[in-house]
């Protein structure tokens, strides 16, 4: 049979959509499991939304302006007293130390790992050791912070004599925080310079530039949202622990200064951050005003998502597009592996 | 044969090389240092909890006392009798710690790839686009967040509910039940290592390659069946690296867990039946976090750093369980 | 060069290959003889030996408002290869695509017009169905992380939905079954143990190919089984392909057209989207009507 085309339609008929697979058709178990994955998958959004509406509501309604421009004060009726000035201080300070020190490690480190890594063993040993320090339970390394500040010849972070002082500072904090941060942001310069395809490199050296110059003047701009996200990341978690706050802070209500120098007094002073403080409010603690706890648990949960929508836009348009969101937030996730509390 | 004439040597180009030198050693170094305090940390934690396991030997994992009495002790200096100073018996920390853990990433493994298959293979484009922030946001939220709304919402609810006064009347002369117990705390350390899992789990299922993915479709076989057994079959290992994470993260929670595991390290006995899920536990991290005040009582310090190198070692453990998960993937070339 | 002639091309001889197993009795019998000897044009295929598998009737698809395919209509028969063969962008996988119903997994896939199978309409069936009667090769071999016996096995566990237990000997016979079709058996059968990624290109495509064949399909499709092979797997896989269709009709998708000369009874030249040209092999290379084709086969585009 031969048959030859007609000249075609001028106007092409009207599309039937194409049917989809019917998973009634199913045996009966895979149609159990289908309905369990719908199950579980409705049932994330409902319990997130849940966990977010709820605080919003309890916390929209106990928060008040004054709240934010009082200290707290140590009075017989906690409900009616004080605000969370001075926590709120003291999470800026720390999240702002234990950034600025880990920062730039942890770029350097990521730019180490990447770039150098000689020698080899050394290398791998340092990368093993970045990925135990990522699965360090926050209680461990605020201890471990301890046993070191609480030595004499580092007294001069906070307040103790050369003997030997508790170690409970700001100052001791927030590089202790940097601890915390640093695996997440060698793990996001790493990764991103990873990307950077050898032909930049190649084209660099090239041109007679050395390694150290090419590095800081042609990878890590290209890689800028890579390392924000990394350090904005490294920041939340900073934020979001409360461990290493009442090991090594002092957990002092207002934000107690040592010494006369304005500033330095009260780096090497004690306080309290948003964290400490929801806790000494909770049921937990010994504060037990539960309202204030979910003004300032409100308080600290928008910080977090702003932090994280900063963390969507810098990250969004700048990773190879074929990267879908699994992976970029995997490997951000596999940094935040070990947990902060 | 010529001889090759000397070249007049560059300022420039020595000078370059000699700052890409310092560099590269300079970066060395810090990487170096970077190894090293992590190394000093192992051995600083356990050297300052050796006391501790030195006078209690292997004994310190076992059983034998009660928990709250034994660190009394040490706070006030009055012995008990018949034993040192530094008796200590870990076993209702640790059991606690193995309960609330073990349950946590159980529960967390089935609902993540159950819901990491949802969102790869079922789920329309509208819902995953809503699900990928959420997912995100939960990933981010404080655990002292998760601990206020355990002790100020969840607790009450199930000791109200849950929790009948008869069965809080068998016990009381034991310990007191009330919602800060064992099921509180597993469910919200539940949901707390999900994001992690569902994250690396997604990963792991969408790296799978679709030729296979397709060819199992093409031979009539359908969707779930396509997952179960190729999908899941090639990503077990990345799964299983998921997990090893997520066991980690759980093992460490403490701030979340002293607010709602329970008011006493109490090592609960599945063998009360149905009273075991309403039962109090302490685990490791969260006993440190309570007992933190106390750091500058020598006895009480070693024990709880004796605490703290097991959560160290377990820790480290823990990595290299997962480096040796990740082994399997290699055969197949697939990157997770 | 006279545009009438076909391209210089070499021919198969085509013995009986002793490792492959001659159709069996149940099967409806083979006519030996059409294997025998040198191949020569063949008589026009009588109706005994050849039945009407499957049906097209003024097939249009498109993907979004793209329509790739413009009113096709051909017929599919066992006894015979159909080749589908045009220039890059013709629409010819996807026709291909359409016969199993696989250009459904894609988003926004549209259709027009009746495919049926035996004359049932294929959206009428149950998809999975319907795929375990009309199963695909594809152009890059895809064997699944398994061991070769459960590649195989793996779509006749899943039949009826329920798992059958490896060691039946049914499921074993099956599978020698359909390794010795895909002439495999020899060089497998030390070891059915053995991790199937481990085999070489060509026997990975056999492999392939037993493994739909397990499932006794009506109809085989295969893209470019061959467009990824050395030569010699290549040679190998044309005779199975020659074999094979005494019992199964099978549409091959080819951008190679000398293995079309090769292998195909029927031919159809698509371009565009649309069909220029279906008859059998003789007519439509020997004997061109269209002009595109005389273009096409001469190599002038393509």
């Amino acid at each position: 049979m031969a048959s030859v085309a007609t000249s075609p339609q001028p106007v092409p008929p009207q599309a039937l959509p194409a049917p989809r697979e019917r998973v009634s058709s199913w045996p009966l178990i895979d149609r159990i499991c289908y309905w369990l994955c719908w199950v579980t998958g409705i049932g994330l959004c409902v319990i997130a939304v849940g966990i977010v509406l709820y605080m919003f509501v309890k916390g929209i309604g106990y928060l008040r302006p004054e709240l934010f421009v009082k200290s707290p004060s140590a009075s017989l009726r906690q409900t009616q007293s004080g605000g969370f000035l001075d926590p709120i201080i003291g999470t800026l300070i720390v999240t702002a130390i234990g950034t600025a020190v880990a920062a730039p490690t942890g770029i350097a480190l990521g730019v180490w790992l990447s770039e150098y890594r000689r020698p080899r063993w050394l290398a791998r040993v340092v990368g093993s050791s970045i990925e135990i320090l990522a699965g360090v339970p926050s209680i461990v390394l605020a201890l471990f912070g301890l046993l070191i500040v609480s030595q004499g010849f580092l007294s001069f972070l906070s307040q103790g004599s050369p003997q030997g002082s508790l170690g409970e500072s700001f100052l001791d904090a927030g590089l202790f925080m940097a601890l915390l941060a640093m695996p997440l942001i060698v793990a996001a310069t790493y990764e991103a310079l990873e990307q950077v395809p050898n032909r930049v490199r190649e084209a660099s050296y090239a041109l007679g530039k050395t390694r150290i110059t090419t590095i800081r003047r042609v990878l890590l701009p290209s890689i800028r949202p890579s390392m924000a996200g990394g350090v904005v990341l490294g920041m939340g978690r900073i934020i979001g622990d409360t461990a290493i706050v009442t090991v090594l802070l002092g957990l002092t209500l207002k934000n107690e200064s040592v010494g006369s120098t304005p500033i330095i007094g009260t780096l090497r002073g004690t306080g309290s951050t948003l964290t400490s403080y929801v806790y000494y409010n909770s049921p937990a603690g010994e504060g037990n005003s539960h309202e204030k706890a979910y003004a300032a648990a409100f308080v600290l949960l928008m910080i977090v998502l702003l932090l994280n929508a900063i963390v969507t836009r810098i990250t969004r348009g700048s990773e190879p597009g074929a990267r879908s969101w699994w992976s970029r937030f995997s490997i951000q996730v596999r940094s935040i592996a070990g947990p902060s509390s | 044969m010529v001889a090759a004439t000397a070249r007049r040597p560059n300022p420039e180009l020595a000078a370059a090389a000699r700052s890409d030198r310092r560099a590269e050693l300079l970066l060395g170094a810090l990487a170096f240092g970077a190894f090293a305090l992590i190394a000093f940390m192992v051995v600083t934690v356990v050297l300052k909890a050796w006391p501790s396991f030195s006078y209690n030997g292997l004994s310190w994992f076992g059983s034998g006392g009660n928990v709250e009495t034994e660190l009394r002790v040490m706070r006030e200096g009055t012995p008990l009798p018949g034993h040192g100073l530094a008796y200590f018996r870990a076993w209702p920390l640790i059991w606690g710690t193995v309960i609330t853990t073990v349950v946590a990433v159980v529960l967390a493994l089935v609902i993540s790839t159950l819901a990491a298959v949802f969102l790869t293979e079922f789920a329309p484009a509208r819902v995953r686009r809503i699900i990928e922030p959420v997912v995100r946001l939960l990933a981010g939220v404080p655990s002292v967040i998760y601990g206020l709304i355990g002790i100020l919402a969840i607790a009450p609810w199930i000791n109200e509910h849950l929790i009948s006064n008869s069965r809080k009347q068998s016990v009381i002369y034991v310990v007191q039940l009330n919602g800060a117990n064992l099921t509180t705390a597993s469910l919200i350390l539940t949901v707390m290592i999900l994001p992690i899992m569902i994250a690396l789990c997604a990963n792991a299922l969408a790296a799978v390659p679709v030729s296979w993915r397709e060819g199992s479709a093409a031979l009539g076989v359908n969707r779930w069946r396509t997952i179960w057994r190729v999908s899941l079959r090639t990503a077990w290992p990345a799964i299983a690296a998921a997990t090893v994470l997520a066991t980690a993260r759980a093992l460490g929670e403490a701030v979340m867990l002293a607010m709602v595991a329970g008011g006493t390290a109490f090592a609960a006995n599945p063998l009360d039946g149905l009273t075991f899920f309403f039962e109090p536990v302490r685990p490791l991290a969260a006993m440190i976090f309570q007992e933190s005040e106390g750091l500058t009582i020598a006895t009480l310090s070693h024990t709880i750093y004796a605490m703290a190198a097991v959560l160290l070692v377990s820790a480290t453990m823990l990595s290299f369980a997962g480096w040796a998960a990740k082994q399997p993937m290699k055969r197949y070339g697939v990157r997770a | 060069m006279d545009p009438l002639m076909p391209p210089p091309i070499r021919r198969i001889v085509v013995d009986r290959d002793p490792n492959v197993a001659p159709p069996t009795a149940s099967n409806g019998g083979g006519a030996a003889t059409a294997l025998a000897g040198p191949r020569k044009r063949r008589p026009a295929s009588t109706p005994a030996l050849v039945q009407e598998r499957m049906r097209l009737e003024s097939v249009w698809l498109a993907y979004g408002s793209n329509w790739v395919v413009r009113d096709v209509s051909m017929t599919v028969r066992q006894g015979e290869v159909l080749a589908l063969i045009g220039a890059s962008g013709s629409g010819k996988t996807t026709l291909l695509r359409s016969l199993n119903r696989l250009t459904e997994v894609t988003e926004g896939a549209a259709r027009s017009g009746r495919i049926t199978l035996d004359d049932a309409d294929i959206h009428e069936v149950e998809v999975n169905e319907l795929r375990r009667r009309v199963t695909m090769v594809f152009q890059q071999p895809n064997p699944f992380p398994m061991t070769i016996f459960d590649n195989v096995a793996y779509a006749l566990a899943e039949r009826n939905g329920r798992r059958r237990r490896r060691r039946t000997p049914g499921i074993e016979a099956a599978v020698e079954d359909a390794l010795r079709r895909a002439g495999l058996y020899e060089e497998v059968a030390g070891d059915l143990d053995r991790s199937a990624l481990a085999l070489s290109g060509g026997q990975q495509q056999r492999l392939c190919i037993a493994r739909a064949l397990a499932v006794e399909p009506d109809v085989l499709l295969m893209d470019e089984p061959a467009s990824a092979l050395d030569p010699a797997s290549t040679a190998t896989i044309e005779e199975l392909i020659v074999q094979l269709r005494e019992t199964i009709a099978i549409v091959i998708v080819t951008h190679n057209l000398q293995q079309a000369f090769r292998v195909a009874d029927e031919v159809a030249f698509m371009h565009l989207g649309e069909l220029v040209e279906y008859g059998s092999s003789e007519q439509v290379f020997d004997h061109p009507r269209q002009q595109r084709t005389r273009d096409y086969i001469s190599g002038d585009f393509g």
